[in-house]
């Protein structure tokens, strides 16, 4: 452990063919991301007070919280509840209410469910309030889907600044397909679809990129070395050759995510777990989808004008 | 790639220092002002306090802006000898329309009209504009780069007020800046509950002195010239005041809670400056025996009768105070009144201990995913892995050292982001790890190895970062608040990586090479 390696990620001499198993990669992401899709229609995501707006209360009880009471509170004031929860432990609850029509109306309802709280159980504490209305939830709505969609922009055209046009499709393709699981994962989770959602979904692109690109790079790199292989036993050859780096740092991105959805608390558990669904997507689909849709795209071309393809500098 | 020169090693080694001495920062308080002295802040959602968006209405600004253009017109119209007219605003076309009904006056109205785009500030360009609605009235139109420069001196205005009120307050750093067009944020440390600084900041506070029509019956319509305003904490009773304003709140120099020294009653002693200490002489003087009102946004909050002509410049006010309404009202005038009213769009606070158990989860969060990965690489790759891993405290150091020096804001996600930080910093030395791994086998020498792995794995590794580099950098640039604190860790976090797994890592490896000049390598 201290000088030599005790374990390896895979094998050497890996000759596995990922190949061969092209169509059954590509039809179960396709399977799997049109459910995703239909799943984002219906049920939908629950989405986060970030971007539906509305109120998130958490009190905490000088005992043990009685809902009952903090409901019936709640309700004698006049204040529709979508959710009242205990939330961790036993004298913390986490009170959420729909967006209301006006700003001003936000924040009177505030004020009103600090005194309901304080009135159900004397002694309660507003620890967190969340109030988002109408107009700053659409806008951070529209920022959140201007920063994925400019990230996917970003990607294509770096890719295709760096790499062949069939590598760059290749790539947004897959992450089209990882991105939509993704989606499939909250939407079946429940876990609320915020800001710091589409923060992880971007960690999810950026990392599921880096994973494309050093595969990628090593296809073109052999189709340099072998210049008569045959495209299918080439990408096969580069996965093989990449496996352990693949798997090794998806392992360590993954290892330092667990911790955050064990005891991140619950802010970060959510974003944890979709991090780790993403991890695992995205390592899957770096051999399963890009190198399919690339070998699809890519059999007789970037074959076929060897010249063109091989002499394009790297740097 | 494996020679290293002197100068090389030694600024290599100097950019780690420099890394380490700008974290001193955060745990020593500054030797002397001189020494830029830069930390990293802990936003609100790890340290606890109140976040608040508030919006300056716009409708407001642009409906005084009107209704003041409005009187302009009407007085120009009668000095230009024009007797029947209408003059009305069309708040959503952004302007007036003016009637003229005296016949062969319709030039001259226009001539005098046009006279008010010109007594505009000097140097602006005209903000108004003037045209012919087809059934004849004239339209005064508010130009729209003209709106959108009072809008932002009114934010401006707004902001300065806030901070005022605010800093009157008693919250200690609190943060206001503006946020795009009509936004301004303010960041509260500590508070919990901000209710009594939204009380604060709700309030446009607009103070005036004017008098009152005694003649008028409350319970009817009200006389022109003249508003019904209701009497502050006395229900529904109301006052007839006359709307011109006497004495503005502008006018005063001071303000300050204190008690009557008779009864014990909570007041409000305010002072002049010169132009109100004259105005108010003379009104007093003009008024004895005949109560006057002191308005503040449109209730009144005291009606005395003059008793004697007051000179001096100081007065008091008295009403239904309590210690913390007089206290509030005095900060009120002494900040001044907002241009127009704010309304909070967003708020979010957060007490301190549950502050306090993010920052304990994220720590342990944060410890044992770093001891993982340390594990992972030790097991993995062995001794190189334990270079990576040494590499990798390095690399916490400098990421912290470099966030000090932004002085930028770590929050709950950004944790999360240090942390995958570290799951994809070692990325770069698994590639270079692998890749010599793979040249030995294809039998290469030791030194051979390692200067083909490091520039084989090199553009590699600028290509996988410099994706996730540019994607939370859209983050960065779209997202707001606390996920802003991620995408900026996590851009940093690349940058230093970048460097500790090349450089640092690199520079690791051949001085062991040269101490011990191994015949194979340890992959």
């Amino acid at each position: 452990m201290f000088i030599r390696p005790l374990l390896r990620m895979a094998p050497d001499n890996l000759n596995f063919h990922y190949m061969r198993g092209r169509i059954l990669g590509l039809a179960v992401s396709a399977v799997l991301s049109l459910a995703s899709v239909g799943l984002f229609f219906y049920p939908g995501l629950s989405l986060g007070i970030d971007f539906a707006g509305g109120i998130i209360m958490e009190v905490r009880t000088p005992a043990a919280a009685d809902i009952a009471a903090i409901r019936a509170e709640l309700h004698a004031q006049g204040l529709r509840a979508e959710g009242v929860q205990r939330f961790g432990e036993e004298n913390s609850v986490a009170i959420r209410l729909e967006a209301q029509p006006t700003e001003a109306a936000t924040q009177k309802v505030v004020s009103k469910v600090r005194a309901a709280v304080e009135k159900a159980q004397p002694g309660t504490r507003v620890v967190r309030t969340d109030a988002v209305g109408a107009s700053v939830s659409a806008e951070l709505f529209r920022d959140g889907m201007y920063a994925l969609g400019f990230s996917m922009l970003m990607i294509l055209f770096y890719i295709w600044f760096r790499f062949e046009w069939q590598f760059a499709v290749g790539a947004v393709v897959t992450l089209l397909l990882d991105v939509t699981k993704a989606i499939g994962f909250l939407a079946i989770t429940r876990l609320d679809f915020d800001l710091v959602m589409v923060g992880a979904i971007l960690t999810i692109l950026g990392y599921s990129t880096n994973d494309k690109v050093v595969v990628y790079d090593r296809m073109r790199e052999n189709l340099r070395k072998y210049k008569t292989m045959p495209l299918r036993e080439l990408i096969d050859l580069s996965i093989n050759e990449t496996l352990s780096r693949t798997l090794g740092t998806s392992m360590t991105v993954f290892l330092a995510s667990l911790p955050l959805a064990l005891f991140g608390g619950s802010t970060l558990s959510g974003f944890a777990w979709v991090m780790l669904f993403g991890i695992v997507v995205g390592t899957s689909s770096s051999i399963f989808i890009a190198a399919p849709i690339l070998l699809f795209l890519g059999e007789n071309r970037l074959r076929r004008d060897t010249k063109e393809a091989v002499v394009k500098p790297a740097e | 790639m494996m020679y290293f020169s002197r100068l090389k090693t030694w600024t290599v080694l100097g950019v780690c220092l420099a890394g380490l001495l700008l974290c001193v920062p955060n745990i020593a308080p500054s030797p002397a002002g001189w020494i830029p002295w830069r930390t990293i802040h802990l936003g609100l959602d790890l340290r606890g306090g109140s976040y608040l968006l508030l919006e300056v209405d716009m409708n407001t600004v642009m409906k005084e802006r009107l209704d003041s253009l409005g009187d302009g017109a009407r007085q120009a119209l009668r000095r230009a000898g024009v007797q029947r007219f209408v003059v009305s605003v069309q708040q959503p076309q952004r302007r007036l329309a003016v009637r003229v009904s005296d016949d062969g006056k319709q030039d001259a109205a226009m001539a005098a009209l046009r006279e008010l785009a010109t007594t505009a500030a000097p140097g602006q360009r005209a903000d108004l504009e003037f045209s012919t609605l087809p059934d004849g009235q004239i339209a005064i139109t508010l130009s729209p780069l003209a709106l959108k420069e009072r809008a932002a001196s009114a934010v401006a205005q707004s902001i300065e007020i806030v901070r005022r009120r605010i800093d009157g307050s008693g919250v200690t750093e609190p943060v206001i800046a503006r946020q795009g067009d009509s936004r301004i944020i303010v960041q509260l440390p500590g508070i919990e509950d901000p209710n009594r600084i939204k009380e604060l900041l709700g309030k446009t506070a607009r103070m005036t002195f004017r008098l009152t029509d005694e003649t008028a019956n409350v319970t009817g319509a009200p006389p022109p010239g003249v508003d019904f305003l209701p009497l502050e904490g006395k229900g529904n009773q109301k006052v007839a005041v006359r709307r011109r304003v006497e004495v503005d709140g502008g006018n005063l120099t001071d303000a300050r809670a204190g008690q009557n020294s008779q009864n014990g009653e909570w007041v409000v002693n305010f002072t002049f400056d010169q132009l109100g200490t004259r105005r108010f002489a003379e009104i007093s003087r003009a008024n004895v025996g005949h109560p006057f009102a002191i308005v503040l946004d449109d209730k009144v909050i005291s009606a005395p009768v003059i008793r004697e002509p007051i000179t001096g410049g100081k007065g008091q006010i008295s009403g239904s105070f309590t210690a913390a309404s007089a206290t509030d009202l005095a900060v009120l005038l002494r900040a001044g009144a907002l241009p127009a009213p704010l309304t909070v769009v967003e708020e979010r606070s957060v007490g301190p201990e549950l502050g306090a158990d993010a920052i304990r989860a994220g720590a342990i969060a944060l410890a044992v995913g770093f001891v993982l990965v340390m594990v992972f690489m030790a097991l993995f790759y062995g001794l190189f892995g334990w270079f990576a891993n040494l590499a990798l405290v390095v690399n916490l150091v400098m990421l912290a050292g470099v966030m000090s020096l932004l002085e930028a804001t770590l929050t709950l996600p950004g944790m999360a982001g240090i942390l995958l930080t570290l799951g994809m910093a070692v990325d770069a030395n698994i590639l270079v790890n692998e890749r010599i791994r793979e040249e030995v086998r294809n039998g290469r020498s030791p030194l051979n190895a390692m200067e083909v792995g490091f520039q084989r794995a090199f553009s590699t590794i600028i290509d996988s970062n410099a994706t996730a580099f540019l994607s939370h950098v859209m983050l960065f640039a779209f997202g707001a608040g606390p996920v802003r604190g991620f995408a900026i860790t996590i851009t940093v976090g690349i940058a230093t990586s970048m460097f500790t797994a090349t450089m640092l890592a690199r520079l690791f490896m051949v001085r062991w090479y040269i101490s011990t000049r191994p015949t194979s390598l340890p992959v």
